[in-house]
């Protein structure tokens, strides 16, 4: 892996597996599909690998010690999700796609694209950042208002964090006026990288199921000649559970 | 004001005309003798009534731990490791760099981007992608690069302790042994440190002399930049090199800096 001058973020990915991602602001029910979407896949006997936004084992601690110290900087924030992301599309993306697999990411760069510039770094620089990542097959973007989000999250949960309210860049009396306004920064960018980068979008105010059914529609179009595994252990083992628990 | 300014695009919420200090450089292998030299020169200029600053470019407050648990493995990917580096150097200069600039301190920092970039060039990274990443890097009053041969730098890096797993390139398979690696790896960087003598501006200080000759020199620069400017060997504003990727607007002075400065000049 290493980053190419010509850019890669435009261009479809070598590999024989799929990278599938999610996008979207918190309260989008984005994890919520991308969870669905991986037990449809995954009982069609695709082999599956998940990957999730902040989650490599080597840099997790780094980016929670800077968050808790409220240490972090626009520009250190940046830097050290580049970092996780570099390191799990070493580790946990190129091999399974290498293999494959069917790769599932909830967040990918994007979130990066729409957070970063959101907090003030320029959006050049941070695209060049990204240069080694590989192109998604699909990315999706569930498209929200402000307002639903706002709702669902307030039902979801007791508070806001400081980082994800853009707290650290935003001027606002308290931590959901700061919210608001960095999540409308945040959708603005998303809005914006819908052409850019041909981003797929949902409407993420119609029933769950209906957003499913067309996300399994696009995804089947793009699986012709996918790897199965032939086997579905997995999906026997649940619906074995489940059989047990009725 | 506006003496400071960015490799690119900058810092957001940071004003280059805030920044009123210097940020002195030094840059060289391991075991060539900076850290003796930035010792030596922030004791000197604190005589002289300078508030200092000398700080090393690794291990900060925000990413060290981490990196330093990092590289004890062997899963740290190359992307992964230059980006971690950034990070790390972001932190620094953010939180400790500027700050003292802000407050007018000469900063002497052992080792800056260079190290970082030439590291990641031996290691395949691409070069624009560097100087693209490092675009928020402040440009420094002055770069001190050290050189010695490789052959001085064995001698001294086991005095101080033997081989460092990473200082010896021991990931790029370069050699049998640690030693075997070593020289292969200091060759390799020491070949990407030449090819930025004149790219960055750099002024070239040889190393192989003894510490006080070296810090002799040093102190006749330093005196040039801090009191009489228009007298210091090449750019002595230091501010007129032009962003990483351009040819340098003053093509001479490296060459005369570097054939002014390997001559032994004993004061």
């Amino acid at each position: 892996m290493r980053p190419l001058r010509s850019s890669r973020l435009h261009d479809p990915h070598p590999y024989p597996g799929r990278l599938i991602t999610v996008e979207g602001i918190d309260g989008s029910g984005k994890s919520t599909q991308l969870s669905l979407l991986r037990t449809w896949l995954e009982s069609e006997g695709y082999a599956v690998v998940f990957s999730e936004w902040n989650s490599s084992p080597l840099v997790k601690k780094v980016t929670r010690r800077g968050k808790k110290k409220r240490s972090l900087t626009p520009m250190t924030f940046s830097l050290i999700h580049a970092t996780d992301f570099a390191d799990r599309t070493e580790h946990q993306i190129i091999p399974p796609l290498k293999a494959g697999s069917v790769v599932l990411a909830d967040r990918y760069m994007y979130t990066a694209f729409a957070r970063d510039v959101a907090r003030g770094v320029e959006r050049q620089w941070v695209r060049g950042l990204y240069q080694f990542a590989v192109r998604p097959t699909l990315a999706f973007y569930f498209r929200v208002g402000l307002d639903e989000a706002m709702k669902r999250l307030r039902a979801a949960r007791a508070e806001l964090k400081f980082y994800e309210a853009g707290a650290d860049v935003v001027v606002a009396d308290d931590l959901e006026e700061s919210f608001r306004v960095f999540q409308g920064r945040i959708i603005a960018e998303y809005e914006s990288m819908v052409d850019e980068f041909g981003l797929v979008v949902i409407d993420a105010s119609l029933p769950v199921e209906e957003q499913q059914t067309r996300m399994r529609q696009v995804v089947a179009e793009k699986l012709a000649g996918a790897k199965r595994t032939g086997s579905k252990t997995w999906v026997d083992l649940a619906s074995l559970a489940r059989a047990s628990q009725a | 004001m506006g003496r400071f300014s960015f490799f690119g695009q900058g810092i957001p919420g940071v004003e280059p005309q805030d920044l009123r200090g210097k940020l002195i450089v030094i840059e060289g292998a391991d075991g060539v003798g900076r850290s003796t030299q930035v010792w030596l020169l922030k004791q000197w200029l604190e005589t002289k009534g300078h508030a200092v600053l000398a700080t090393r470019m690794t291990r900060s407050d925000l990413a060290g731990k981490g990196l330093r648990q990092a590289k004890k493995g062997t899963t740290l990917g190359r992307v992964t490791m230059a980006l971690f580096y950034a990070t790390d150097f972001a932190d620094r200069l953010e939180h400790e760099v500027i700050p003292a600039l802000k407050a007018g301190f000469i900063v002497l920092t052992d080792r800056y981007i260079y190290t970082l970039i030439a590291r990641a060039l031996v290691r395949g990274i691409d070069a624009d992608w560097l100087r693209d990443a490092y675009g928020f890097a402040l440009m420094p009053d002055k770069v001190f690069y050290l050189r010695a041969e490789v052959d001085d730098l064995v001698t001294r890096v086991l005095q101080a302790g033997g081989f460092d797993y990473w200082e010896s390139g021991m990931d790029l398979h370069l050699g049998d042994d640690m030693y075997d690696s070593f020289v292969a790896y200091q060759n390799r960087m020491r070949i990407q440190f030449d090819h930025m003598v004149d790219d960055y501006g750099f002024t070239l200080i040889d190393a192989r002399r003894s510490i006080d000759a070296v810090f002799a020199d040093l102190k006749e620069q330093m005196s040039a930049l801090l009191y009489a400017p228009s007298a210091a060997t090449g750019d002595a504003t230091g501010r007129s090199r032009p962003a990483l990727n351009g040819a340098p607007v003053h093509a001479s002075m490296a060459p005369r800096s570097r054939q002014s400065h390997l001559r032994s000049k004993p004061i």
